[in-house]
């Protein structure tokens, strides 16, 4: 790996790049994998071989955590570091601290696949890792923003790119999130209690829990969003305008939305309002970033038809407009009474998590990897379409099967015969949810095949001989 | 002051903060540099190239 970092582009860091960039492949394939296996789990229950680190209560936080902070993050790391030295024109600010996150970042996800297994968890959602790792992860996401934020620092433009804001506002609320959500009382080595308690514990937990979403999934996937699209498409942004304002308006009014997490529980009533309001005001921003990727392409159109790569990021828009949209309408309160504890909430998450943030990132490695590695493309193209319409195609059957199981679910459960008695048991409606999920599981496959063949193609272009991958003419 | 009040005045804060980067993003003056700023995407390219050549020359 080390004996690259000559050989492509200027005199930058892309020694850390890289790693993060194959890790993220490394990570996205495990993280799926365990996804696919407990929705094979819902249908297939002895899946779990009578093991208690099988079973699907300790497996789900395993998936969740490693698709959002192996996954994800370390997509968000590769581009974040990737992008802000090419667009401040610098190399990376301390390199062995650089270093030091990576490292670090993978003993912290090594640390989450060995005890949440074992059952060792605070049992927040999102924030199920015990108190020695959320030290670990406090210590590392400090120097990831020393890192980023001393890049920028000794930029040679005079402009910091509009990615580089939204990058730097997820490192920076990424950090008060984890720090206030984790505050905890140590019994022993793996066990603590959290500060909080009752209603507030619920509170806080659904500020970090839904700002995890707007300030990691989103701010952060904006900011790669903001790089690669323009890049790809070979047209600056459509309005840098419009990115400034959406900025400001985004960070401002996700803060508030938490709330929605909790409608119809002990929270107070004037709470879940609030949350309620500033999550359909959330709507108006949202598809500002939406509408300026998109417009991006404008009158570049055609090269959707040759580029496979730029149908991933375009498409990844699309879901990324749609789950925003269904996001604002689940939060208000009489659908939230309809969609809360059934399946459409799990299709909402994955329409973000498959649609958007999973093939934003595709879309980018793929951009990256023939960059990073000194070639013009990757080694296969058309397998890069086929990956485009595994995942496509997956995301679809999940999403599609979810809404119809989760509006099913929550129509059978408030149904009253005219005496005032439930005319369904519970395990009526989980009954008749079967067949969905069989649909869900196999969209789970087509996306993991998806992530198999991008693996192949990724080592296939990082083992080509040099100059073997030249660049396809402008179409 | 009692609390109502305080946050009365805090939300006019926001909202006149928000119309004024609105402004600012919006006026004509800033157009120059965004348009600059926007495309740094394109500009680390040529830096790319230029520092691959020279390399190439040693």
């Amino acid at each position: 790996m080390m004996n690259h970092s000559q050989s492509t582009g200027a005199d930058y860091n892309y020694t850390i790049v890289r790693q993060f960039a194959l890790t993220t492949v490394l990570w996205g394939i495990f993280g799926m994998a365990v996804g696919v296996l407990i929705a094979a789990q819902l249908i297939w229950p002895q899946l779990n071989f009578d093991t208690p680190w099988l079973t699907f209560s300790r497996l789900r936080p395993l998936h969740t955590n490693a698709v959002i902070f192996a996954f994800g993050t370390s997509a968000l790391f590769a581009t974040s570091y990737y992008v802000v030295q090419r667009t401040c024109q610098v190399r990376l600010f301390a390199p062995k601290l650089a270093a030091f996150t990576f490292w670090g970042w993978q003993a912290v996800i090594i640390a989450a696949a060995i005890t949440l297994p074992l059952g060792i968890t605070q049992s927040k959602e999102y924030a199920e890792l015990e108190w020695p790792i959320d030290i670990a992860i406090t210590i590392i996401w400090v120097s990831y923003a020393i890192v980023f934020f001393g890049t920028i620092a000794k930029r040679t433009t005079s402009h910091i790119y509009v990615a580089n804001w939204f990058f730097g506002a997820f490192i920076i609320t990424v950090a008060v999130l984890h720090i206030v959500n984790s505050m905890a009382v140590p019994v022993s080595l793996f066990k603590s209690y959290s500060l909080y308690s009752g209603a507030v514990d619920a509170m806080v937990q659904w500020w970090y829990g839904h700002n995890a979403v707007g300030f990691l999934l989103t701010a952060g996937f904006l900011g790669m969003m903001y790089y690669f699209v323009p890049k790809q498409a070979g047209r600056p942004v459509y309005s840098y305008r419009l990115s400034i304002v959406h900025f400001w308006a985004l960070i401002a009014l996700y803060i508030w939305a938490g709330p929605h997490h909790l409608h119809y529980t002990a929270l107070p009533d004037w709470t879940q309002s609030l949350g309620m309001v500033m999550s359909l005001i959330l709507f108006a921003p949202s598809w500002g970033g939406m509408i300026n990727g998109i417009m991006t392409l404008s009158g570049a159109w055609h090269k959707l038809r040759t580029d496979p790569v730029l149908r991933f990021l375009v498409v990844s828009l699309s879901f990324y407009g749609m789950s925003t949209f269904e996001g604002p309408m689940m939060a208000i309160k009489t659908v939230n009474a309809l969609s809360h504890y059934t399946d459409w909430t799990i299709g909402h998450v994955h329409s973000g998590a498959l649609g958007w943030v999973a093939m934003v990132s595709i879309g980018s490695l793929y951009h990256l990897v023939p960059v990073l590695f000194g070639h013009g493309r990757m080694y296969s193209t058309s397998l890069v379409n086929v990956h485009f319409w595994l995942a496509t195609i997956g995301t679809v059957l999940y999403i599609v099967s979810m809404w119809i199981s989760g509006v099913m679910q929550g129509l059978m459960w408030r149904a009253v015969n005219s005496d005032g008695t439930l005319t369904y048991s519970f395990v009526e409606s989980l009954e008749a949810s079967y067949p969905f999920y069989f649909v869900r599981f196999l969209g789970g496959c087509f996306f993991l095949t998806g992530m198999l063949i991008m693996a192949y193609n990724v080592l296939r272009t990082v083992k080509a001989p040099k100059e073997s991958l030249p660049a396809l003419a402008e179409a | 002051m009692d609390y109502g009040t305080f946050q009365g005045i805090l939300t006019i804060i926001v909202m006149v903060t928000f119309v004024g980067i609105f402004y600012w993003a919006y006026s004509k003056h800033s157009k120059s540099n965004f348009d600059e700023a926007a495309n740094l995407v394109f500009s680390d390219d040529e830096l790319a190239k230029m520092s691959k050549d020279s390399g190439e020359q040693k």
